[in-house]
């Protein structure tokens, strides 16, 4: 987490979408620091495994706290902070193949406690730190070192599966804009209850998507990405999925619907739980004379 | 077994009852009146039960054990066997003691006139009480005739228990009274009887009776547990159980999870935090915690895994006893990695086991097994109410603004291990499970491995305080069982010495690290005998790497050793006579 350890053994490639994910998840925590008066050490970190994972080091000045764990269980771990410690802001990084391939059964019950973590999600449809295996998102029939004569999976649908899911905030972005993915980042965070922040963040070296993503408009080509209309309404679901259902990469807002957090049903819980100390405990045991 | 064995030297002060039927027929609600009904009275109790993994039904069984001294094991044989079917005999009748009698259930089958047994129709007499339900009382009151037991105790039990003040508490007491003094008419008029239970010594202090994984549970609450994530696994599903009904209050968190590995990483998670936290397992459950205990381990994460074992690999015996996970706790993560281990072997080293496993966790920053077993888990006994106000509660070390340390400093274990960051205060870090540099960032110098892999184990120093035993360690050979296998071993030790037989006892609940007074013993003892429950003689072979002198006894049936078992194959072992 140091601004520059010359023995730290990780880098991204020039160019890696990372980078822009990086200084956008930087400002939000500086900026979500300020806004509640809070230090940089009561936020936590947990990173996946795999390029994106390494982002809990590479975050600089004041610091929050991190936890680079193992490959696929940020949200557990998350989920174990949060729940633990509630005071604390709990944000969780980590890539297509961490999160939705080996992490991808914590999604659901994520979204059914409405566990209020954020998760910052990297999707460059590859695993880049192995070497370009195929992903859940890579697309169907692409070639990679280990779909040589192409991918026999349908690509997976992030967005359309956490609506699916019930996931309470969804944006959606790419990492070319880090002031405005920051903006969406800090207001994830502080929405109250599970929100995803899924990000378009190509792998310049074995799925460099930037193009494909933003078009070349000198030649007249049109990108996958596009702004969502200022008339969505993220509140209500059927607009959210007819939005979804458009082709392309919205950016923006797609989903929010508020209501209560795992927080605020386990204090309403814990209001009615009846609390005996330890004695009581132990005495509910005597034989009885 | 002969008579002799049987009913000598035990029938006076010492019985087993056993009720044996199908699940879903109250053999464990009749198990348990009689166990706290004796309790009340002034006697040792332990309870055993084994049932098939099926919700209803299937054979089952559940004994209550009497004494006038502290149960130690479930025993050798049957002195009254209860059989409410066929089947339930036969499978039983063998393990009945010389002189031991069985009642069987008249309603449902007969046996050939001749026999050591008689027939009740509790149903029947349960009925002309007017209360059909009392047909357990009736048994009750057969079963204390035969061992003299008596009956204004059983009154004095039913009174409490029915005693709930509702309008009718009283027609309820009198037809249960009713009903043992029916059941007792059938056995005296039966002619039979086992014996006559000696007069109890009246217990010092309170009482209280708990089953291991209560005993875990509240021994770990004593020590300030906060945080609990399970899921449902038998036989540690009472644990999670337990801990949704009284882990709650301020800062207090307890949830079901999704999985086992949700359930690890999710205590890693609050660990981190700042928690005290554990989550319970058994075999399979364990073997998938596998790869986050290796994250809590090199990230060092203040962690309790309690693992009830039940007989593997895979789903394995899920409702029976071995001791066959003491590889996989020890070591249950790839890479170089040794758990601490505690192994309490009994129900009172359970609470003190909880207790101490929450401690040492935070002692030494880093995640520690506890292990026990299921007949330990479930089983009930009756011990002196622990005094909660002896229990220490150990935090982790605090780190102080302007501390110049880092969370991973290399350490030789000269000076206090220095404090654990906490998020919200100073010296923020990344735990990281991949090798790091002293703040947590990622590096694969040799240097940082050499001196990290160095501090990983040089904190289990730390680790001292639990419970050991020691007898005639000077002896030719030395008995040495480890967990629940210690109340069976320990009655055949008792047996043996009483023989005249020059052997000794050594007996640890920390498996990882050894006590150094155990190491001392273990060194300069020329034969080990580890009885433990598992075809590969798990303990032994581990004390064998250390170079210990250690062979095992094993047992893989997925019951508990009988004493008896152990005197005849430690005889053998030792070369004496082998008549127990």
């Amino acid at each position: 987490m140091s601004k520059r350890n010359l023995e730290y053994d990780f880098a991204w490639c020039p160019g890696c979408g990372d980078f822009g994910v990086r200084r956008a998840l930087q400002v939000a925590l500086e900026k979500f620091s300020v806004e509640h008066e809070e230090p940089q050490s009561k936020n936590v970190v947990v990173a996946g495994i795999g390029c994106s994972g390494n982002m809990v080091h590479l975050v600089e000045g004041d610091q929050p706290f991190g936890i680079h764990g193992i490959h696929g269980r940020t949200l557990p771990i998350a989920f174990g902070v949060k729940m633990g410690r509630p005071d604390l802001n709990t944000v969780v990084v980590a890539g297509d193949g961490d999160f939705l391939a080996i992490g991808a059964e914590h999604i659901a019950p994520a979204a059914n406690r409405n566990v209020d973590i954020t998760a910052v999600i990297m999707d460059n449809g590859v695993y880049g730190l192995t070497k370009g295996q195929s992903s859940p998102t890579t697309e169907f029939g692409a070639v990679t070192p280990s779909t040589p004569h192409g991918k026999i999976e349908s690509a997976l649908s992030p967005l359309k599966y956490y609506m699916s899911i019930g996931v309470t905030y969804i944006a959606s972005y790419y990492s070319s804009k880090p002031r405005q993915l920051a903006v969406i980042i800090q207001e994830a965070m502080n929405h109250r209850g599970f929100s995803i922040v899924h990000v378009q963040s190509p792998c310049t070296t074995y799925n460099d998507t930037y193009d494909l993503l933003k078009g070349k408009p000198k030649e007249g080509i049109a990108g996958l990405a596009f702004e969502i209309p200022e008339d969505h309404d993220p509140t209500s679901a059927q607009a959210a999925v007819d939005l979804l259902d458009r082709p392309g990469i919205p950016l923006g807002v797609v989903f929010r619907h508020e209501g209560p957090s795992m927080q605020d049903r386990h204090e309403g819980l814990q209001a009615q739980a009846p609390v005996r100390s330890n004695q009581e405990i132990l005495d509910s045991y005597l034989l009885q004379v | 077994m002969s008579p002799e064995e049987g009913n000598g030297k035990l029938d006076k002060h010492d019985f087993v009852v056993r009720f044996a039927g199908e699940g879903g027929q109250g053999l464990v609600t009749s198990a348990d009146a009689l166990a706290r009904a004796a309790a009340h009275a002034g006697y040792f109790i332990q309870t055993h039960s084994t049932y098939p993994s099926q919700i209803i039904g299937g054979p089952a069984s559940s004994q209550v054990r009497i004494s006038t001294t502290p149960v130690l094991s479930s025993g050798d044989g049957v002195d009254v066997l209860v059989a409410l079917n066929q089947h339930a005999y036969d499978n039983h009748f063998e393990d009945l003691n010389g002189g031991g009698v069985t009642v069987y259930n008249a309603e449902e089958y007969d046996l050939p006139e001749g026999g050591h047994y008689f027939g009740i129709k509790a149903d029947e007499l349960a009925k002309s009480t007017g209360n059909a339900r009392a047909a357990n009382m009736v048994t009750i009151g057969a079963v204390a005739t035969l061992i003299d037991f008596d009956l204004q105790e059983i009154d004095e039990f039913i009174r409490q228990r029915f005693t709930r003040g509702r309008p009718g508490d009283d027609e309820i007491i009198i037809a249960n009274i009713e009903a043992v003094r029916l059941g007792a008419d059938v056995a005296r008029t039966s002619g039979f009887t086992v014996g006559q239970l000696e007069s109890p010594v009246p217990h010092e202090g309170g009482q209280v009776i708990l089953t291991g994984n209560a005993a875990i549970s509240i021994g770990a609450m004593a020590a300030g547990l906060e945080f609990y994530a399970g899921y449902p696994i038998s036989p540690a599903t009472t644990i999670l159980i337990w801990m949704e009904q009284n882990l709650w209050g301020e800062g207090r968190f307890v949830h079901q999870v999704s999985s086992e590995i949700e359930a690890i990483n999710a205590i890693i998670g609050a660990g981190f935090a700042g928690k005290k936290a554990m989550t319970a397992t058994a075999g399979p459950g364990f073997s998938l915690m596998s790869e986050g205990l290796g994250l809590a381990w090199m990230a060092e994460i203040p962690l309790v895994v309690t693992n009830v074992q039940r007989g593997g690999p895979a789903t394995g015996l899920p409702t029976k006893s071995e001791q066959s996970d003491l590889y996989t706790c020890m070591h249950p993560a790839h890479g170089d990695i040794r758990m601490p281990v505690l192994a309490p072997g009994s129900v009172e080293e359970c609470f003190y086991a909880g207790a101490l496993a929450t401690n040492w966790a935070e002692r030494y920053q880093g995640p520690v097994i506890l292990v026990t077993e299921f007949g330990l888990a479930e089983r009930g006994e009756n011990i002196k109410k622990p005094d909660l106000a002896e229990i220490s509660t150990e935090s982790r070390a605090q780190v102080s603004e302007g501390d110049t340390g880092k969370r991973y400093d290399s350490w030789d274990g000269t000076t206090p291990l220095p404090g654990m960051p906490v998020p919200g205060g100073p010296g923020a870090y990344v735990a990281n499970g991949s090798e790091h540099d002293e703040i947590g960032d990622t590096t694969h110098l040799p240097r940082h491995h050499v001196r990290l892999m160095e501090r990983r184990f040089k904190k289990l120093d730390l680790l001292d305080g639990a419970h050991y035993e020691i007898e005639n360690a000077d002896a030719d050979v030395i008995i040495m069982p480890w967990g629940s296998s210690k109340g069976p071993a320990r009655e055949a030790y008792d047996r043996l010495r009483e023989r005249g037989e020059d052997v000794g006892w050594l007996f640890s609940v920390a498996l990882h690290p050894l006590p150094g007074e155990v190491k001392d013993v273990l060194k300069s003892a020329d034969k080990i005998i580890v009885p433990e429950l598992n075809y590969l003689g798990q303990w032994s072979a581990l004390l064998r790497q250390e170079g210990y002198r250690a062979e095992s006894i094993t047992q893989y049936t997925g019951l508990p050793f009988k004493p008896s078992d152990l005197v005849r194959r430690i005889s053998e072992r030792i070369g004496v006579g082998v008549t127990a």
